[in-house]
């Protein structure tokens, strides 16, 4: 796959689709391109985050570790981001994602993730919308969550 | 030491110095007489003297034997000579005297000098040997530059003046009494305002050189301490760069220049007046004979014909006279030397060479038989005590009883303190058996790290003594406490060598097998010996196998690996060891098995990448293949550069290399190409701030190369851009083609046509190139070792996919447990063994020094090891981890060793049968893990905080 088939697909990503075509370009240039078979684990629950995944292609599970073993909490699909939590957040990584086919992936740097959130304004206006997105999202699943403890009460 | 230099001399060279004074004596006699010769030539064959008639003969060399009251005794009758013969054999008598005085000559320096070399090989080395029986407390005030500019410099002149020593008073001071003598046969009264002149000279001018020894005196002084201050910067520079402190000691360093400009040029001056003194007072006698002298003959007083006759013997007066204050300056000045060096060497506490000597039967075999434990830790300084031992049975043979076994080590009412005289640990008074595992904790500074420290003899008791088997450890030989003992500690020091130098250090206590010599080595050996006991030195041998097998479990060096091997696994070294060997580049020449097996290795990578489902991991070079995952240069050149020509700067300058290109019509599309990643790169970096990172992503081009691509791309833009470029520019755009590697880059633009006509014109290029340049390439062949690459490119002959996350770490991991299925482990780990370490193991990281340091402690087998806190820069995870392993590696010997660990990680006190509790300098509390943990103490706060 070509640069300019990654700006393409980067295009499609919600968190990029703001940005403008040239830059995207260089964030694809300055990222590696890394491929997975089906199985192989982008990141370990506990690892200490150094990048966050662009997902070009293929499907992975986001696997957190419990007393029973792992939870599958979420599916990621192509065109979204993986990872960046640990980054922004300086945490080790909070959950397991192993590809369940082929994966695609721009693998970005912690440090050029960083350096594009404050050279680009509009990524990180962009982040922040995915996270409060994700955030409003979980806080209505926990609601749900609770009233159904309630009910079982 | 001897204070006095003369006495020094004296007392090591006295039968030499007496031995060439007759001989220089001896050498005055045809001295002598070829100064009557040339008068004996010009008066009798020359000018014919005694040849009145023609036909005359005189004798020639009669020799008859004086003998008093008896008249003399003919011996030779001599030759009966005419006057040409007679002029051809005088000649020839002085021609034979000239040689002979010339040898005399010759034998006479040539002795002196060795004379003097062999004094100062004794000083120097005296002077080391002091170095190494220190007390541990001198080291702290002694500046190791310092010290060897002492050792080397100072000392240097002392070995020239050795052999003038007695040797030039006696002949100087005898040529001025003669000639003074001379003059006072001739007349009392001039003899004696010679003579007067004399001694004003003689009292004046030492008088006037006392400030020259003062200032020489400085001068030495300075000197030392600006080696001093230049070793602390060599040191320290990681401390001046951090605080930007450079200029700081630089205006150090010209202030001190400064003052030793100034000593220098006082020197200078002081010197040139006190010889033109003496040169004043020289001249001042031939005056006094012009002037008094002429005075009295005009007068009538004096006969003429003495006075001329006292005037010419005085010309024989100032020169020996000269030279005898000169020595006199020398000597003065080499004593000053001399005392300035001794005073540095004197210690109080010196340790007793007894204590240091190798045991009288360490004579190789008995050794490895009695499983002497081998020692010299890290402590290979620190040693035994003040001399006066006391001694009940022979010490022979208690120590040697002692070698067999130690006997519980014990502290016994211990009490230390530091320089300033502050107690670190009081009345410690602890017993350890062994076989025994101990903790010690505390708090830092408790106490605990201290004692460690005295075990290990680094630090002296005030009071009390610690004791091996009943006997103080400071009267014990070193052979015994340095090998039953083990230290190490976190501060750990590396010689300059090979790792693996430095992982046997501590074996090498004697030379175990002598080198075997032969033909002129043995000569050279003998004459090695015979130098060293003439000049007082040991005759060790440096060459000898000193390491003590035994006493790292081997029997002898075949199968000393595994010992070496476990213990780099418990300290979990041998992964650091493996990559340093895999970054090596080795001659193929020297070890070809190992080569071949490499190259074998290639093929079983390939199964082995595949069997595990990673086959793209590594895309190998293949003569007739496009290798996608190298740059374009490579696929081009498919070869390692060796000679400057097949540089990748030179390349473009190659005429061979730039002909294959353009005719093939390469050069056409290579130019294309860069051009087109020229556009790529401009488009993506033109706007970003030359600092950013994102230019670390961008291998073929730096930050300041973009105006100048932009400037080309303006230029150059449009239809038939290359027949517009100069050759300089055609070069630019290339050479940015040169690095490109599509799966990494991903501009798109290369085409599966470009790829075969790279490959073609791969072949052509290998095919016609000349004779003289194929020796600057290594072409890439599967099937055979490149010596120019390293081991890891060898093995993986190929390059590792950018696609795959971790792929370097992945490759690692197989290629080192393959290396181990395929036996080569070994051959391979031996190879990171010979890494340099660099000076002091600074080559090394600060982990694997502490690694590599509790290595070293590990492979000597000894009844007592003592680690003290060995690991601080490693996490408490991987302490934790190597603690075991390596209390699991001391256990399962079998033998009766015992552990004491001063542990940072409190956790891990379990492991240990016995924990030693310090607060404050105090040993509170001594008992059983589990036992301490019930009680309400000291322990269980720790624990608890």
């Amino acid at each position: 796959m070509l640069l300019k088939d990654e700006v393409q697909m980067l295009r499609r990503v919600p968190l990029f689709s703001g940005v403008e075509p040239g830059k995207l370009k260089l964030l694809a240039f300055t990222s590696d391109r890394v491929s997975y078979s089906v199985g192989e684990t982008l990141f370990h629950q506990g690892d200490i985050g150094d990048a966050a995944y662009v997902v070009l292609d293929g499907k992975a599970d986001i696997l957190v570790e419990s007393s029973t073993g792992p939870i599958k909490v979420a599916e990621v699909e192509r065109n979204s981001i993986v990872g960046e939590i640990a980054i922004l957040c300086d945490v080790s990584r909070t959950a397991t994602v192993t590809a369940t086919t082929g994966v695609e992936a721009l693998r970005i740097r912690k440090d050029h993730f960083l350096k594009l959130l404050t050279d680009f304004p509009e990524i990180t206006i962009q982040i922040m919308r995915v996270l409060a997105d994700r955030l409003s999202h979980t806080t209505s699943e926990l609601t749900e969550a609770r009233s159904r403890v309630r009910q079982l009460e | 030491m001897e204070k006095s230099l003369t006495r020094y001399i004296w007392n090591h060279t006295r039968r030499q110095q007496i031995y060439i004074l007759i001989v220089v004596l001896v050498s005055m006699i045809p001295y002598f007489m070829s100064f009557d010769l040339p008068k004996r030539i010009v008066n009798g064959p020359i000018q014919g003297d005694g040849f009145g008639e023609p036909g005359a003969r005189q004798i020639f060399g009669a020799i008859s034997l004086p003998i008093p009251g008896f008249g003399s005794v003919p011996i030779f009758g001599g030759l009966e000579l005419t006057r040409m013969e007679m002029l051809y054999a005088l000649s020839m008598v002085f021609l034979g005297l000239v040689v002979v005085n010339g040898l005399f000559k010759l034998y006479i320096n040539t002795y002196k000098g060795r004379l003097g070399e062999r004094l100062l090989r004794r000083i120097r080395y005296q002077l080391i040997d002091r170095i190494l029986r220190f007390p541990p407390a001198q080291f702290k005030r002694m500046k190791g530059s310092e010290v060897s500019s002492m050792v080397k410099d100072e000392v240097e002149p002392l070995g020239g003046f050795t052999g003038d020593a007695f040797v030039q008073p006696v002949l100087l001071g005898g040529q001025a009494l003669t000639a003074l003598t001379f003059i006072l046969l001739q007349n009392v009264w001039l003899g004696a305002i010679a003579a007067f002149m004399v001694g004003i000279q003689a009292v004046i001018i030492p008088r006037m050189r006392r400030r020259l020894l003062v200032l020489g005196r400085e001068r030495q002084i300075t000197a030392r301490e600006l080696a001093g201050r230049v070793g602390e910067i060599v040191d320290g520079i990681g401390t001046i760069h951090a605080y930007d402190t450079s200029n700081y000691e630089r205006a150090d360093i010209a202030h001190r220049l400064g003052r030793i400009f100034k000593i220098r040029y006082d020197l200078y001056q002081w010197k040139f007046m006190v010889k033109f003194i003496n040169n004043f007072l020289a001249q001042l006698t031939p005056f006094l004979f012009y002037c008094i002298g002429g005075y009295l003959a005009l007068k009538g007083s004096l006969d003429i014909g003495q006075l001329v006759a006292v005037i010419s013997a005085y010309k024989d007066l100032p020169g020996p006279l000269k030279e005898l204050i000169d020595w006199d300056q020398t000597r003065q000045d080499v004593q000053v030397k001399f005392v300035q060096v001794v005073e540095q060497f004197e210690a109080e506490n010196m340790i007793d060479p007894a204590l240091q000597a190798l045991p009288a039967p360490v004579a190789a075999a008995g050794m490895a038989a009695a499983g002497i434990a081998a020692a010299g830790a890290t402590a290979g300084l620190a040693k035994p005590p003040p001399a006066a031992m006391h001694k009940e049975a022979s010490p022979e043979e208690e120590a040697e009883a002692m070698r067999e076994s130690a006997g519980p080590l014990a502290a016994v009412n211990l009490t230390l303190s530091d320089d300033s005289g502050a107690r670190l640990a009081e009345r410690v008074s602890v017993e350890i058996q062994p076989g025994e595992t101990v903790a010690i904790i505390g708090a830092a500074a408790s106490g605990g790290d201290a004692v460690a420290e005295a075990f290990a003899r680094l630090i002296w008791p005030e009071s009390g003594r610690i004791t091996l088997g009943g006997k103080d450890i400071l009267e014990l030989p070193e052979s015994v406490v340095g090998r039953r003992i083990t230290y190490a500690a976190s501060d750990c020091f590396f010689f300059y060598g090979s790792l693996r130098d430095n992982l046997l250090y501590g074996l090498k206590h004697a030379p175990l097998a002598e080198a075997h010599y032969e033909g002129s080595l043995l000569a050279h050996r003998k004459w090695e010996i015979n130098e060293a006991r003439l000049a007082g030195n040991p005759h060790h041998d440096i060459n000898s196998d000193w390491i003590d097998y035994s006493a790292a479990g081997a029997t002898h060096a075949d199968d000393l690996f595994a010992s070496i091997l476990t213990v780099l696994d418990a300290v979990q070294l041998s992964k650091d060891i493996l990559d340093l060997a895999l970054r090596t580049t080795i001659d193929p020449q020297s070890r070809p098995e190992l080569a071949e097996r490499i190259v074998e290795m290639r093929s079983a990578l390939t199964g082995e990448l595949e069997e595990a489902g990673l086959s793209g991991l590594v895309v190998p070079f293949e003569p007739g293949a496009y290798n996608p995952e190298a740059t374009v240069g490579e696929n081009l050149l498919f070869g390692t550069a060796i000679g400057p020509r097949m540089m990748p700067q030179a390349l473009a300058k190659n005429t061979y290399f730039r002909q294959v290109i353009d005719q093939s019509g390469l050069d056409r599309i290579l130019f294309d190409m860069g051009y087109q990643i020229a556009e790529n790169a401009v488009e993506l970096f033109a706007d970003l701030p030359p600092d950013h990172p994102f230019f670390q992503q961008l291998t073929f081009m730096s930050a300041d190369d973009i105006p100048l691509y932009q400037g080309l791309l303006q230029k150059l833009r449009g239809a038939n851009g290359f027949e517009r470029a100069s050759e300089t520019e055609r070069g630019q755009m290339i050479r940015l083609s040169f690095q490109y590697i599509e799966p990494r880059h991903r501009f798109g633009l290369l085409t599966r046509e470009l790829m075969d006509k790279i490959i073609a014109v791969r072949q052509t290029f290998h095919e016609n190139m000349p004779e003289d340049m194929r020796e600057e390439i290594e072409r890439y062949d599967p099937e055979r070792y490149l010596a120019s690459a390293t081991l890891m490119d060898n093995v993986l002959f190929g390059r590792i996919s950018n696609k795959h996350a971790d792929g370097q770490k992945r490759i690692r991991a197989i290629v080192s447990s393959l290396l181990n299925t395929m036996g080569l482990l070994e051959q391979v780990l031996d190879i990171g063994m010979d890494f340099n370490v660099g000076a002091g193991g600074k080559r090394l990281t600060i982990v694997q020094r502490q690694k590599l340091n509790l290595a070293r402690a590990m492979i000597r087998r000894s009844d007592f090891y003592i680690f003290n806190r060995p690991l601080p820069g490693l996490d408490n995870r991987l302490q934790d981890e190597i603690l075991r392993d390596v209390m699991k590696l001391v256990r399962g010997s079998g033998e009766h060793q015992a552990i004491i660990w001063v542990l940072s990680n409190l956790a891990s006190a379990s492991l240990f049968e016995r924990v030693l509790v310090f607060d404050r300098g105090l040993l509170v509390e001594d008992g059983h893990h589990a036992e301490l943990g019930r009680k309400n103490g000291v322990f269980k706060q720790l624990v608890a905080s």
